[in-house]
């Protein structure tokens, strides 16, 4: 069995987010990289299904050299080998196409991803890389179980879950539940140094989206504050003041 | 030319959501000079289907084909895509549902479309260019992409645009998309659906409760407000992690982004993490013994006090509010 696992660099979720040349950019001045934490879900759960011999897994990234320490942390953590793609990721459609076209040259049971990353939050890798490929793609999955050839997927929906098998191939993209984060260990940590780290140069593409410009939410006015024995006024207020109940 | 909405059903039902997707849409309808389809998949009554057209549904396509009653979104993406090229739309607008974050991605590259998934409002088209405005950075940021394919794909927020009326009388048009067996593979064995309450990410009002509510006994009085308000309950991660509430409750960076009018955060300090799954929700409402908890901070009211006493006053005051 051979597990693909993508993941992606993004701010360390403490980041104060700012924007640099007109709000165009992402200013990245000061800013600590990490290993996407959906993804990271993605490959302990990854690891676990490969351990005891039954398999093997693989880390890929779309990026450029600069993210290498984020693919380190990931094989630091158990993946046993790592690809990274040559580009900046620039959107979904563009990144999901790489993986794709590399996954056409390799052979993988299992594709996985986090949710979302934690920078764009978008939920579009997992289910592009499905129809890139033409096999099944779940997304916001909460439990994967694998016998070696079916896969039983628990997936969220509004209010519930959905229980979904999949034989053969298939996508998924991995929420909190599908497995405890691994931390790396010393072994991982020296080990991660000389794993097999390929770089694979990207493929042109069409552009269909980018992002222009970025801007930060409105401050919100400075809080109200109500005495907690007067704490029935605040129905009032909702009512009147806020206007929402 | 045309706008096409995908309009997710649940048990034959629409959801607020899917009114909101076709508010937008219809919205999106008039400023572009065109005309709206609606797209049903799976068994829905002709009265149902009528309701779309409160909201300016012009024609609705149906399709009850038995073996796309369940949602597989291999298979309904071959159905949208279909659907847009026989209806010649260019603009394709989903709800950003879980259902809905499964199925634009594989219509995008269906019809190689660029996607903007998590809008926030409607697209600004002025000067020759394509922008939607969606969140990111978990709350913290915009982001304003600008789709340059001919064809384009937009996943609404729940609750970000809100439910527009514009009646029309639709004309509902059987279809039988061709279907692949290929495309249904993935099988869908079980649903499991707790039909009794709000669903959290289509509620209007949200109480959510924390850690300082010493324990899963002491959420009656969560439940009994959220009652009265007509709310979903929520919870912060230590409670969901505690087993303490379903993990499906657990809103913040790791679990549910929400974006509700209303967020009653109890017991629940505002740890940055907690933040970035309800910034966006219209007012904010912070009950919290300890004055110094950051969630005051991005609060619009703030009540410093115990739970157990606050709770239960607002209880009886909105009691006497309703009555």
């Amino acid at each position: 069995m051979k597990i693909l696992v993508c993941i992606s660099n993004v701010p360390d979720t403490t980041t104060k987010i700012t924007f640099t040349s007109d709000n165009t950019q992402f200013n990245t001045a000061g800013v600590q990289y990490i290993v996407n934490p959906y993804d990271e879900i993605a490959l302990s759960r990854a690891i676990e299904l490969s351990e005891g011999g039954k398999g093997t897994v693989t880390v890929l990234n779309v990026g450029e050299a600069a993210t290498d320490p984020t693919i380190r942390k990931a094989l630091a953590i158990g993946a046993d080998d790592a690809v990274r793609i040559n580009a900046v990721p620039r959107d979904a459609y563009f990144t999901a196409y790489q993986i794709a076209e590399y996954v056409k040259t390799a052979d993988f049971d299992i594709i996985l991803t986090g949710r979302e990353s934690i920078d764009y939050n978008g939920n579009q890798v997992a289910a592009m890389i499905g129809e890139f490929l033409e096999i099944p793609s779940i997304s916001i999955i909460k439990k994967l179980d694998y016998d070696g050839t079916t896969a039983t997927i628990e997936r969220e929906i509004e209010g519930g879950k959905e229980i979904v098998t999949v034989t053969g191939k298939f996508v998924a993209s991995c929420a909190e539940g599908v497995a405890e984060p691994k931390i790396p260990n010393m072994r991982g940590i020296m080990s991660a140094r000389t794993k097999p780290l390929t770089v694979v140069e990207a493929k042109d593409i069409e552009e269909v989206a980018k992002v222009v410009s970025f801007e930060t939410p409105a401050p919100r006015g400075a809080v109200k504050l109500i005495p907690a024995d007067e704490a029935t006024s605040l129905i009032g207020l909702l009512h009147t003041e806020a206007k929402v109940i | 030319m045309s706008v096409l909405v995908y309009v997710e059903q649940v048990d034959g039902k629409f959801k607020k959501s899917v009114f909101e997707a076709v508010s937008y849409a219809k919205a999106i309808a008039a400023q572009t000079g065109t005309t709206l389809s609606a797209l049903s998949i799976g068994e829905v009554s002709e009265t149902e289907l009528q309701e779309l057209g409160k909201y300016g549904a012009e024609k609705i396509l149906s399709v009850t084909t038995t073996e796309l009653k369940k949602f597989v979104n291999q298979a309904y993406a071959a159905v949208v895509a279909e659907a847009a090229q026989k209806e010649g739309a260019d603009i394709i607008v989903l709800s950003n549902s879980f259902s809905g974050k499964g199925l634009a991605p594989r219509v995008a590259v269906k019809l190689k479309a660029g996607l903007v998934d998590g809008a926030i409002e409607l697209p600004k088209t002025d000067g020759g260019k394509f922008l939607v405005k969606k969140t990111a950075f978990s709350g913290k940021a915009f982001a304003v992409t600008e789709l340059t394919s001919a064809v384009k794909v937009i996943a609404l927020n729940p609750n970000a645009f809100g439910v527009k009326e514009s009646p029309a009388t639709p004309v509902v048009e059987a279809f039988s998309p061709a279907v692949q067996a290929g495309d249904l593979t993935a099988i869908v064995k079980e649903i499991v659906r707790a039909t009794d309450k709000v669903s959290l990410p289509d509620a209007e009002l949200v109480v959510s409760a924390g850690r300082g509510l010493k324990g899963p006994e002491n959420w009656g009085m969560i439940e009994e407000l959220a009652g009265l308000l007509g709310a979903a309950t929520a919870c912060s991660k230590p409670v969901s992690d505690a087993d303490w509430r379903p993990h499906a409750e657990h809103v913040g960076q790791t679990g549910i982004a929400i974006s509700p009018n209303l967020y009653i955060a109890i017991g629940i300090s505002g740890a940055i993490q907690h933040l970035a799954g309800v910034s966006s929700s219209k007012v904010i409402v912070v009950i919290n013994k300890d004055p110094e908890a950051p969630f005051f901070k991005v609060a619009d009211y703030g009540i410093v006090g115990d739970a157990f006493e606050v709770v239960p006053k607002l209880i009886e005051a909105l009691k006497a509010h309703q009555a």
